[in-house]
């Protein structure tokens, strides 16, 4: 089953979790300026957690021509190092940043899901990252929104 | 190493040389880091505790802990220590935020800079790369502009501490502000920057921090995190209303101290309180560096008082509003923004207005010296006072001396509210006798966060001990004082103790750091901290006489609200804790004491 990255800025609290949890497990250290999400953290109080959405038609894999860049099994864009020559097509095609390049192990990174158990997920303290069915993922922002409808409702009738 | 970097950056100001060298290692692991190791690196290398705070010959220390960058529970913090102009005592002065974090991020456990600049430089640091650059195009600007202006010209996502017009203008209780709103707040850490012309420190730090067993690492994270997601005070109390949800607590117990500690009930509490502030000026909840809680509040205000930022912190809203008898949020908020935004401590701001609002009433100051109406409950007054302290401006240069030179010029010392010179925060030693004896024996002055028994006097936390009684006050305050030194020393935030102690700390500084430390280490590396900061306090001219209260404390009953006819207890407490110490009658460390610690007179 296809799962989807879903992120929620507005549950954000801007700890930076998610980009300590990825590094451990992609880099073997504490390191957010190499983790596949980042956080970003505006003057009013917004934060805006930003990983790979694996995009259905992806422009980093796109631009690549070496094919380092393919998409797996689970829907995953996923980073062959053996073939990546260090181009960075990837990184300037990406529209949302969310492809970064490793000077050390001269290749391209970003989020690959863990292999289907994202580490910024199971350490997110307030859910604002979750990991859900690709084909319903929509359904509890709609469950939430449906909801305060359902009170509003409540409230005219009573 | 693990947890910790292992390099220390040293900025010489004088002659602007800069170099690296190899952490201690040995004092490391008995000093911990930030507090503990900042302070044994100042005595260490200083040596004298009679120098000149203000002089080239006090060195400032920026700090961190061995958990400080990873995900231990809240390990976004790190210490500013140096000698403070306030106390007299050494400073060592926590904050939040990002900072802490980046500079291990950029390679490096502290920065020791000594001596002082012949012109305002700031200092850069990318990874290896480190060098003074010119300020003088950043002096008299305030903490927002100085660090907008110091991420253009370097890197956005470089992180700033620095300070405003009140550390340049030697302030004695300047703050140093980083991320814009975090406090490195008490003490005058800002007036030390200040007088060696250093405006700020940016950091860029791309590399990682390592641990010593990953696993072992993640598995203590986890199950410390279960215990924080467990407890009602770090997953609901501080979420929901930050620190300030103790406003009405407090008001409730009788001790939230109101007009510069003439009682201990506020009436018009709530309106200063976190659940008022959530329901009125809260635009966000804001977590520091790996925080789990996000007590922080970004705030905001219109009218009169227009503003953006963040706070307030309980002690914030108490020392602008129940401290000086004002209720009006707005002006307690706008107070708060502009301390953050022209680095000031919100603590001793707010508390030395109040003294000045009594000198007032008493008629001890007037308005040819105020220049205002100063009476209590004049918010357009405070928060005019605010600036004009900055500023340095009339009367304002007068309350840029604190409370205790305030009122010992006007003659009455006994009106400041203060021990050791610094001002007491929010609770009422009179309610809480536990907080009289932390207040009188705290090794920087008046400060409720080096033994916080208000946790277990009014919050029941890891127990309930009757606020007013004083028998087993002098054990728990020594262990509250030991835990907290550790706490403070590893990066990770004191609120953390609310869920969890010793067993939890050791086990993530094991993991962090190779080092087998046990709850029993993490105790005694405390005590080892307590103990040194004490040694320099007697060295600096403190004796037994000044680990006492403001004798209205002593000597006034509360004479309103659930406390009323309260006093403090102190001086039946205080032989019991200088005993539990292995201190003598004089309060001064025994040879045997010094030697289980190994450590040695100064």
């Amino acid at each position: 089953m296809e799962k989807v990255l879903l992120i929620s800025p507005e549950k954000c609290i801007g700890c930076g979790s998610c980009e300590m949890a990825c590094s451990i497990e992609k880099e073997g250290e504490f390191r957010p300026a190499l983790s596949r999400i980042s956080v970003h953290r505006f003057e009013g109080g917004q934060n805006v957690p930003m990983a790979c959405l694996q995009c259905e038609d992806a422009a980093c894999m796109a631009a690549c021509k070496t094919g380092a860049l393919s998409r797996n099994e689970q829907g995953v864009v996923a980073v062959d190092k053996a073939k990546c020559i260090g181009c960075r097509m990837c990184v300037m095609a990406c529209p949302f940043g969310n492809i970064g390049y490793n000077r050390v192990s001269r290749a391209s990174f970003k989020c690959d899901q863990c292999g289907g158990d994202p580490e910024c997920v199971k350490w997110c303290p307030t859910q604002a990252l979750e990991f859900r069915p690709a084909d319903t993922a929509n359904l509890q922002r709609k469950r939430a929104f449906s909801a305060m409808m359902a009170k509003a409702l409540e409230e005219v009738k009573g | 190493m693990t947890g910790w970097t292992g390099k220390v950056l040293r900025v010489n100001l004088a002659d602007g040389t800069i170099r690296k060298e190899q952490l201690r290692t040995r004092d490391a692991e008995a000093y911990i880091g930030a507090r503990g190791l900042g302070s044994k690196y100042w005595v260490d290398e200083v040596k004298d505790p009679m120098v000149d705070a203000m002089g080239p010959k006090n060195n400032l220390l920026f700090v961190t802990g061995p958990l400080t960058g990873t995900m231990a529970t809240s390990a976004g913090r790190y210490e500013v220590v140096c000698k403070a102009p306030l106390t007299g005592t050494l400073a060592a002065s926590n904050s939040g935020g990002y900072f802490g974090p980046e500079l291990k991020y950029a390679g490096y456990d502290m920065i020791v800079f000594e001596g002082k600049s012949p012109k305002p430089v700031y200092l850069y640091i990318y990874n290896d790369t480190a060098e003074l650059r010119d300020a003088a195009a950043l002096w008299g600007k305030n903490t927002h502009e100085t660090t907008d202006a110091i991420l253009a010209e370097t890197d956005p996502d470089a992180k700033v501490a620095c300070i405003g017009p009140a550390g340049e203008k030697g302030v004695l209780f300047a703050a140093v502000i980083n991320d814009k709103h975090r406090a490195a707040g008490r003490s005058g850490v800002g007036a030390v920057m200040g007088s060696k012309n250093l405006k700020a420190v940016a950091v860029r730090g791309t590399k990682g921090v390592r641990v010593a067993d990953t696993a072992a690492f993640l598995a203590t994270v986890r199950a410390a995190r279960e215990k924080l997601a467990a407890n009602p005070v770090t997953s609901a109390g501080l979420p929901a209303y930050g620190t300030n949800v103790l406003v009405n607590i407090l008001n409730q117990a009788g001790g939230l101290p109101t007009r510069n500690f003439q009682t201990g009930h506020f009436e018009e509490a709530d309106d200063i309180s976190g659940e008022t502030l959530s329901a009125t000026l809260l635009v966000a909840k804001k977590g520091c560096a790996g925080c789990t809680s996000a007590c922080g509040r970004v705030s905001k205000t219109t009218g009169t008082y227009a503003g953006s930022g963040e706070g307030p912190e309980y002690e914030s809203a108490w020392s602008f509003g129940a401290a000086c008898g004002i209720s009006d949020l707005s002006a307690v908020t706008k107070a708060n923004f502009l301390c953050n935004e022209l680095g000031i401590d919100t603590i001793t701001m707010g508390s030395t207005i109040a003294c000045a609002m009594e000198l007032f009433e008493k008629g001890l100051v007037t308005e040819a010296d105020t220049g205002m109406d100063l009476s209590f409950g004049n918010a357009a007054s405070m928060v005019e006072m605010v600036k004009k302290t900055a500023a340095r401006e009339g009367f304002g240069d007068r309350l840029a001396q604190g409370s205790w030179r305030l009122a010992s010029e006007a003659g009455h010392p006994e009106l400041s509210m203060t021990t050791k010179k610094q001002e007491m925060p929010a609770y009422d030693p009179r309610a809480l006798q536990g907080m009289g004896l932390e207040y009188a024996t705290s090794n920087r002055g008046g400060c409720h966060v080096r033994g916080y028994l208000t946790s277990p006097e009014i919050l029941g936390l890891p127990q309930k001990l009757d606020p007013d009684s004083i028998e087993e006050k002098p054990a728990w305050l020594k262990a509250f004082q030991d835990l907290t030194a550790s706490f403070d020393s590893s990066g990770v935030c004191l609120f953390t103790t609310f869920a969890i102690g010793g067993e939890e700390l050791a086990a993530q500084m094991a993991a962090a750091t190779g080092v087998p430390y046990t709850a029993d280490d993490i105790m005694k590396a405390g005590e080892r901290i307590w103990n040194l900061e004490r040694l320099f306090n007697l060295a600096a001219g403190y004796t037994k006489a000044s680990d006492t209260l403001p004798p209205r404390l002593l000597n006034e009953p509360i004479p309103t609200g659930p406390a009323k006819g309260k006093v403090s207890r102190l001086p039946e407490m205080l032989p019991g804790y200088y005993a539990v110490r292995g201190w003598d009658e004089s309060g001064v460390p025994t040879d045997e004491k010094l030697q289980e610690l190994g450590l040695s007179r100064l």
